[in-house]
């Protein structure tokens, strides 16, 4: 992998140091983040902060946990992003081997059809969607949110992973019919397992906007608070005159967590995955 | 071969599960919002107690001459535009920074971008709020500023938002254009280096040009995304700043209809966005093509 440019090779200090300098600044605000969740109420409302914490506490987790059935959140916002993830990775994977295993009318009108579909400002659609929502019934319900973040994440997905189901060989493909595979189980138990690798970098993007949702979440969850997902309970700690900053942080740390954690699981991939949607 | 062209509704039955969600979900919600805007639709008509009219272009006509609506779209466009070009300098100048340290602080500042790309909006904001914060946040007290108010000014308050957005999109670009810069192959470097070419020239001439697909890419993903910020404006200036000072269409749009529930007048405001949008896709497009890209 270490490739030699001659670039590399003119390496001295400086450039090191710049990028440990920034890597810091970067990564400040969240260390801030984790300090001051952990910092106890009278020095996380002091005018002379400090960098570090002598006496950390979980006061702030406590409060944050104890008031609001903020646990219930967490699990709202897990179920949330979990049905997502799957859902539009099954759709996705079906869809991406459509176009890109199979030559038929119209498959390039779909494909800049997909693309296009990317591009459209989700946020826009919040009006319409609210009607449709209400008319489903669905208003005040977790499928409200879950919903339209499928569909919304199907486009992109469609397009990453159509890279993906391409890098497997034909000749595979035909091997399988030879030895007698009926079609399903091609898909199924030959290419499924080969893409899945593609479909868990994939899924980081549905998860992700799934996870973020604020504005969804805050239009269509309009009376019944106990449906709520985090972005609404975190801001429940932010009152704008006198925000409670150690809950504020304690939940923020909370939030940022599991998408860190799932960033790091699959930063590998993500970053060939990257490589493989620009380039097709 | 034979087996796919016999088959000619196998494509059509695994692409029939997307296309009815889009469908449902993306298409008929884009054509309502179209339909909403037509008509004089306030919580009145929500709820039944009057019909709804049609008005025709009655709610463009409104939007397009209020001064409000003009500035805000002003607004968003500078905001948008400072967004992306803060965006992509820092992520460009960082990606060309990674290819040329050793492997400890190139490690350190990826893991570093990783953190802020997976920080939600929602957290992101209150952090930064939380860093500026007049009184008990560490960059007044580093900066010596006491307790001056980041989210009073129109101009800082966006500042603001800006520093967010670049930290959270940052990474994005860093990462693929690292990732483009690794996929040159160092022979033609290597040349360009014998050759004589400055750092600046190898940049300019060999890099530049065959990373062009890629910046393409990363630009019009990033005019995308800080076009339609809405989470970081709506947390860090409560919803627009003071007297709507720093809103932008999206919130603007937001705050028309579920606020004011002018539905008809906030849809207007979606169906402009959507135009804009369309019309930077449209470029995207035509730029892709030209590059000969093959769907």
């Amino acid at each position: 992998m270490t490739r030699v440019n001659p670039v590399v090779l003119r390496t001295r200090w400086l450039p090191d140091a710049v990028a440990l300098v920034v890597a810091v600044v970067v990564a400040f605000p969240l260390y801030w983040m984790v300090l001051g969740a952990f910092k106890p109420a009278g020095e996380i409302e002091s005018s002379e902060p400090r960098p570090w914490t002598t006496s950390p506490s979980l006061d702030s987790f406590r409060r944050v946990f104890g008031q609001q059935d903020f646990g219930r959140y967490f699990v709202n916002s897990l179920v949330v992003a979990g049905s997502v993830v799957i859902v539009s990775a099954l759709v996705a994977f079906l869809a991406a081997t459509a176009v890109a295993r199979f030559r038929f009318r119209f498959r390039t009108t779909l494909l800049i059809m997909f693309l296009v579909a990317q591009m459209v400002p989700v946020e826009a659609l919040t009006i319409p969607l609210f009607f449709q929502m209400r008319d489903f019934g669905l208003l005040n319900t977790l499928g409200s949110l879950i919903l339209p973040h499928i569909a919304f994440s199907l486009p992109f997905a469609i397009w990453m992973l159509r890279g993906f189901v391409k890098g497997v060989p034909e000749a595979l493909e035909e091997a399988a019919y030879i030895d007698g595979a009926s079609r399903g189980r091609f898909l199924w138990q030959i290419l499924f397992p080969l893409v899945f690798p593609g479909l868990v970098a994939t899924s980081v993007f549905s998860f992700i906007s799934a996870w973020n949702d604020f504005l969804f979440a805050k239009s269509f969850i309009i009376s019944d608070t106990s449906r709520s997902t985090l972005p609404m309970a975190l801001l429940v700690f932010y009152k704008p005159d006198d925000p409670d900053w150690g809950g504020v942080m304690a939940a923020s740390t909370v939030m940022t967590i599991p998408v860190l954690v799932f960033f790091v699981l699959v930063q590998r991939r993500l970053v060939s995955g990257l490589g493989g949607a620009v380039k097709d | 071969m034979n087996l796919r062209t016999d088959l000619r509704w196998t494509p059509w039955l695994y692409l029939a599960p997307a296309l009815i969600l889009l469908g449902g979900l993306l298409v008929y919600p884009i054509y309502q919002l179209g339909l909403i805007s037509f008509f004089h639709y306030t919580q009145a008509q929500v709820s039944g107690g009057e019909p709804t009219t049609f008005e025709g272009f009655g709610n463009y006509t409104e939007l397009f001459s209020d001064s409000e609506f003009w500035q805000v779209l002003l607004a968003t466009v500078l905001f948008a535009s400072a967004c992306v070009v803060s965006t992509l300098a820092v992520g460009c100048a960082l990606a060309v920074l990674l290819t040329r340290v050793r492997a400890v602080p190139r490690l350190a500042l990826m893991l570093a971008a990783l953190g802020a790309w997976a920080t939600p909006a929602v957290t992101g904001s209150t952090v930064w709020l939380f860093l500026f914060d007049p009184d008990f946040g560490p960059v007044n007290r580093v900066l010596g500023l006491g307790d001056h108010s980041w989210t009073y000014g129109r101009l800082s308050a966006f500042f603001l938002v800006l520093l967010e957005v670049v930290w959270c999109s940052f990474p994005f670009v860093m990462v693929t254009v690292y990732a483009g810069i690794r996929a040159v192959p160092s022979e033609v470097l290597e040349a360009a280096a014998l050759d004589g070419a400055s750092q600046w020239r190898i940049w300019r001439s060999v890099l530049a040009p065959m990373l062009r697909p890629i910046l393409t890419v990363v630009t019009i993903q990033s005019v995308i995304w800080d076009f339609k910020v809405f989470t970081q404006i709506y947390v860090m200036t409560n919803g627009g700043g003071i007297a709507g000072q720093n809103l932008v269409l999206n919130v603007y749009a937001y705050q028309q209809a579920f606020a004011s529930s002018q539905y008809g007048l906030g849809s207007a405001v979606g169906v402009v966005m959507l135009l804009i949008l369309l019309a930077v896709t449209l470029v995207y497009l035509r730029l892709l093509r030209r590059q000969g890209e093959e769907l």
